[in-house]
């Protein structure tokens, strides 16, 4: 019966491959195209390497000089909302998971609403709220509005991690003669810092990745790279539609994200571990 | 915003008891200091109302108003009752966007639970070293921007130059050379569901993958011993531990499912013709944004609103027991 089971799980082994070809297939499929010319993209037969690519799509690309400002917009918001979000998330998890107090469980229930809300139909109150205070095309008026939106799950996300760490180990420091303060930061913080890290991932995303918040309160020249995105295609469409050069594009909005999701990905799978377990 | 920092940094920093009375009252310290945690949930809370709850009030008192193009420029909206409602609930175009958006988010929902079980299940049926492939491809998928995933998308499926037309033709169907997927609502959702369940399934897949490594091996292999086949272990073990990992995760997918708004005013973009392939979010952006019609939007969105309260509440009520908060 041995060799049964071997064979089920190289057969496993064949399929996973083939399943992780199909996902990354149109990820490569964007870098590829980016590096080819518009004719190679255009003829009968696809060309599936970039054997003979160039750098021409990304200088002709960079070469418009708008991109670097939207980059920086881009950087400015997301690293805004990340840091705010966790700190005010990180703090509601602890109240929720390490006490029990009166409106503890309306707290959780509008967390878990909040996140039904159609955000479709906030834009218009959002946009003439932000308008208000004169922050219309700011990079603040934009946090604001995504660290709202990111807490409820973050708070979600992080209240599984607290709760997974039993609170005796820091009643034991505490007898051991610490304070609460540093039994909190000594012991139970590290232990918290894969579940941070993963919080902090998926925040740092949903901000990267926004588009129609973004859309609504940036209009004008200030661009996160999603809206930049967006323009370059609706310039590129006016015309023939230059595939290569949309591609290129595309890539470099995307790129830092990979690049980023790669560094982290070994502790923000484990932090996903321990956090989708305790819910 | 920033104003609230500071109650909020000093709020571990709780006033320090004599330590003998910090052990004899033992077990739950926290209690003495009822206002601690009202101070650390004061940020989110406070950050809540200001972007959330406003809009959301702003909204239900926008919705019981005439709020046109004239009065977005400053004329007083005035109060009409329930007129936006009637209007909405007389009118099939409503009907048939909700029905459409309803079926669209349930089959996206569970399609993508059912395929990132499969693929949980999968990795952790393979060696390591192709866990690690899979998960990295999963990852890049990922982490891809969504209006960059639309992009690449909306080149696979071009009518014109497509790789998908071009494999579908090198199959031998030959009737997709040149073939616009965009064209037909059918065909619409199709490629939209493709891409939705192509971006969703990752975080179905890692998260029930989570679920599964903490099913005990030693648990399985006994069951195996007393005779239970595969899917036996599957159904009558493995399930009901990752059980409340699925609800999450199909809790999830249901919401954000329900309110998909960026994938199809993207793909909208491409196709030809938006109306027969709105969904809720475009249908609502249209009457809001594109014909000015706000009032008439708000009162749309406070029914999704309840559409969605509905639909979600057994799930987070179950999600609440089970999780026991």
């Amino acid at each position: 019966m041995k060799w049964l089971h071997r064979a089920g799980r190289s057969l496993a082994s064949i399929l996973a491959i083939a399943v992780a070809l199909i996902w990354v297939f149109p990820v490569y499929w964007m870098i590829n195209s980016a590096f080819l010319p518009n004719t190679k993209l255009t003829a009968a037969t696809p060309t599936f390497l970039p054997f003979d690519g160039s750098l021409t799509n990304f200088k002709l690309v960079l070469g418009q000089g708008t991109f670097g400002a939207a980059l920086k917009m881009s950087l400015i918001i997301t690293l805004t909302t990340v840091f705010f979000t966790l700190l005010f998330a990180f703090l509601a998890a602890l109240a929720i998971s390490r006490y029990r107090f009166k409106g503890r469980k309306s707290f959780v229930l509008a967390v878990l609403f909040i996140q039904m809300l159609p955000a479709e139909g906030l834009f218009l109150a959002q946009y003439s709220m932000i308008r208000s205070v004169n922050l219309l095309g700011t990079a603040l008026g934009v946090s604001i509005i995504y660290i709202a939106a990111v807490v409820p799950f973050t708070v979600w996300m992080l209240r599984g991690f607290v709760a997974g760490i039993p609170a005796d180990l820091e009643e034991a420091a505490m007898v051991d003669g610490l304070s609460r303060t540093k039994a909190f930061f000594r012991i139970t913080f590290p232990l918290l810092a894969p579940g941070l890290v993963a919080s902090g991932v998926y925040a740092f995303l949903q901000a990267w990745n926004e588009f129609t918040v973004a859309l609504v309160l940036l209009q004008g020249d200030t661009k996160t790279l999603p809206l930049w995105l967006r323009a370059f295609i609706q310039q590129s469409s006016q015309h023939e539609i230059d595939w290569g050069q949309v591609m290129a594009a595309s890539t470099l909005v995307a790129v830092p994200v990979i690049i980023f999701f790669l560094l982290v990905q070994g502790r923000m799978t484990s932090g996903l571990v321990a956090g989708a377990v305790k819910g | 915003m920033t104003t609230t920092l500071p109650a909020a940094e000093r709020a571990p920093r709780t006033p320090r008891p004599p330590r003998a009375a910090r052990v004899a009252k033992g077990k739950r310290p926290g209690r003495r200091f009822a206002w601690a945690p009202y101070v650390l949930i004061a940020p989110a809370v406070a950050i809540l109302l200001a972007a959330l709850a406003y809009p959301v009030g702003w909204q239900l008192v926008t919705s019981f108003k005439e709020f046109g193009l004239a009065q977005q420029f400053g004329q007083a909206a005035e109060f009409t009752g329930l007129d936006n409602y009637i209007t909405i609930v007389s009118n099939p175009d409503t009907w048939m966007v909700v029905v459409r958006s309803v079926a669209f988010c349930l089959v996206n929902a569970f399609l993508t639970v059912i395929v990132g079980t499969g693929l949980a299940t999968l990795m952790n049926a393979v060696p390591k070293a192709v866990r690690l492939i899979l998960q990295v491809c999963l990852l890049l998928a990922w982490a891809m921007p969504v209006v960059a995933v639309m992009t690449v998308w909306n080149w696979l499926f071009d009518w014109n130059h497509g790789t998908i037309n071009w494999l579908a033709v090198q199959a031998g169907a030959d009737q997709y050379w040149h073939h616009n997927w965009l064209e037909k609502p059918l065909s619409f959702y199709l490629v939209a569901t493709i891409i939705i369940v192509w971006m969703s399934v990752p975080f179905v897949a890692f998260s029930v993958y989570a679920g599964l490594t903490q099913v005990s091996g030693e648990v399985l292999e006994a069951a195996q011993i007393d005779g239970a086949n595969w899917w036996q272990r599957f159904s009558r073990i493995v399930m009901p531990l990752i059980r409340p990992v699925l609800m999450i995760v199909l809790l999830l997918q249901i919401i954000w499912d329900l309110r998909v708004f960026t994938q199809i005013r993207m793909l909208q973009d491409r196709g030809s013709f938006p109306s027969p392939t709105d969904l809720l979010g475009t249908y609502i952006y249209r009457e809001g944004v594109g014909a000015n019609h706000f009032g008439m939007a708000a009162a749309m969105s406070v029914f999704v609103l309840i559409i969605t309260v509905i639909a979600a509440w057994p799930y987070v009520r179950s999600l609440m027991k089970e999780e026991a908060i």
